[in-house]
């Protein structure tokens, strides 16, 4: 099945190790996610773009246990098939604390400080028939 | 000499689900309300600061009181939306323009948790279509690190619920009113872990009125004035941690209620210490139990002694949402920070019936919290 990204802009597509696009403030160093042109920081209107680190530690979780209301989620919402995911903040070392979806979704075997990686998961299947993917955080076996 | 300002009528009506009653005629019916108590007619009002988050402008409403041509201004401030009407309210007494006004909010929202406006909020499509635009995973997630970092307990989480049910109970205005133990909070469905059902609010219903007025005119409108000591509101700096964050910087920030606080405290010149009664934000218990902290009652990781001692009971040295709170009330975003004063006007007067604080309350605290990073707090006295 051909995959398709959730978005444009949000990770490097297509890629074999996909990253995260963030911004950088030139004045500041700052980093920003998504992109923005204007730093929280110092207020800056100068910033460039830059792709993300892959990996990180977890910085805090919890596990989103009943479906979201669809719009605005993409993913299954039945709630007799609806699998709980976990959703978390990733520290990436040096720039930014990203929030993501995990992949590990047992509170016994998430851990606030345990390494994490970059990957993509499914969300749903579009009309054409691809599969739609965004990003998430795995635990580094 | 500056002028200070008085809360002369308060009215309400009930939280929860009113089948066939819109949001805005619940407003209408706590204008009502709030004028009665201060002895006081709608055309006597020069002004209005009022608004709601999902139930229309609250300007419209002046079809229902009466077209009296005063100076009406909706307010629009995601959940600080009733604390930001009363802000503005204090200061148009505050700067001498009008004598005696009127801050309103009122809300109805649609069953089961909030649906997010990604693109009012600044997200992109990808947030939601993620599954990342939900309130309960921020709540989620800021306790579980609070808990990670100072030792809170799930029973202190179950007991701030349990407590917050007891409440309700003695509140003919609560919208959840039957008492819930704290074995049944921590066996109710996980939404977002560690929080379960019971530890969470629900969008819901209803309306709060407040009459506000110079305090050196309070006497002719009632025989027991509560002084409007401190009104703040502020929105979040670099570093803190809030709800719908794609991102968060590295570094780390306290957050607009400690900003908030401190600003409040210094402008009614009294301290932490000073305070016998307060309204926390508690969107879900763990937010009571950080608000504490936050608002300065008790340093990080003391509630665990204190909610375990019974300490924020009604009966106890420090009693923390004597009114159920938004556990028991429910959420109207437009109403919720007003639910706060009224309670604590209601406390301060003597006049909360089974729920009254028995150390004779002399100064009250409220403190409101929201998307997308935003922190209201007023301090009343006697
Ligand atoms: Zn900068």
């Amino acid at each position: 099945m051909t995959q398709v990204p959730v978005t444009e802009g949000v990770f490097s597509w297509p890629s074999q190790t996909p990253q995260l696009i963030g911004s950088r403030c030139v004045e500041c160093g700052n980093h920003m996610f998504p992109v923005q042109s204007g730093c929280p920081k110092c207020s800056s209107d100068s910033t460039e773009e830059v792709l993300l680190g892959r990996r990180g530690t977890l910085w805090t979780w919890t596990v989103q246990g009943y479906p979201p209301k669809s719009p605005p989620y993409a993913g299954n919402v039945d709630p007799k098939t609806f699998q709980a995911f976990g959703v978390g903040y990733i520290e990436l070392p040096g720039q930014i604390k990203i929030e993501a979806r995990l992949t590990e979704s047992d509170p016994a075997k998430l851990k606030i400080g345990m390494e994490m990686e970059m990957v993509l998961v499914p969300l749903n299947t579009d009309e054409a028939g691809n599969e739609v993917v965004t990003f998430a955080f795995a635990p580094v076996a | 000499m500056s002028i200070e300002v008085a809360i002369v009528g308060i009215g309400m009506h009930e939280f929860g689900r009113t089948e066939g009653v819109s949001g805005m005629d619940q407003g209408v019916v706590a204008v009502r309300r709030a004028c009665a108590d201060a002895g006081l007619k709608w055309d006597d009002m020069q002004f209005a600061f009022g608004g709601s988050q999902a139930a229309g402008a609250a300007d419209t409403m002046v079809s229902q009181l009466g077209l009296t041509g005063l100076q009406f201004i909706n307010v629009a401030n995601g959940c600080a939306t009733g604390g930001s009407a009363l802000f503005s309210a204090y200061n148009t007494i505050r700067s001498g323009v009008f004598d005696v006004g009127i801050a309103i909010g009122f809300d109805k929202h649609e069953r089961g948790a909030f649906r997010i406006n990604t693109k009012g909020a600044g997200l992109g499509d990808w947030y939601g279509a993620s599954g990342l635009a939900l309130t309960t995973q921020f709540f989620g997630m800021k306790i579980n690190r609070y808990m990670h970092e100072y030792g809170i307990t799930q029973s202190s989480l179950a007991k701030v619920s349990e407590k917050a049910f007891r409440n309700g109970a003695q509140n003919p205005m609560a919208w959840r009113r039957k008492p819930i133990s704290e074995q049944e909070v921590l066996d109710s469905a996980m939404l977002s872990y560690p929080l379960t059902q019971y530890m969470f609010c629900s969008p819901g219903e209803g309306g709060v009125a407040l009459v506000l007025a110079r305090a050196d005119k309070a006497h002719l409108y009632t025989d027991k004035p509560i002084y409007l000591k401190a009104a703040a509101v502020r929105s979040r700096r670099f570093g803190s941690f809030e709800v719908l964050a794609p991102s968060i910087a590295l570094e780390h920030n306290a957050g607009p209620t400690v900003d908030a606080s401190k600003a409040a405290f210094e402008m009614a010149g009294i301290g932490p210490e000073d305070i016998d009664v307060a309204q926390l934000q508690d969107t879900e218990s763990g937010a009571e139990i950080m608000h504490m902290a936050e608002n300065g009652f008790c340093e990080h990781g003391e509630q665990e002694f204190m909610i375990q001692a019974g300490e924020t009971e009604i009966g106890g040295k420090f009693p923390v949402n004597t009114d159920g709170g938004c556990l028991a009330n429910g959420e109207p975003v437009g109403a919720s920070g007003l639910r706060q004063v009224y309670e604590n006007v209601l406390q301060l007067r003597g006049q909360a019936g089974a729920r009254q604080v028995p150390n004779d309350p002399k100064v009250a605290y409220t403190h409101v919290y929201g998307a997308p990073g935003i922190s209201g707090v007023t301090i009343l006295s006697r």
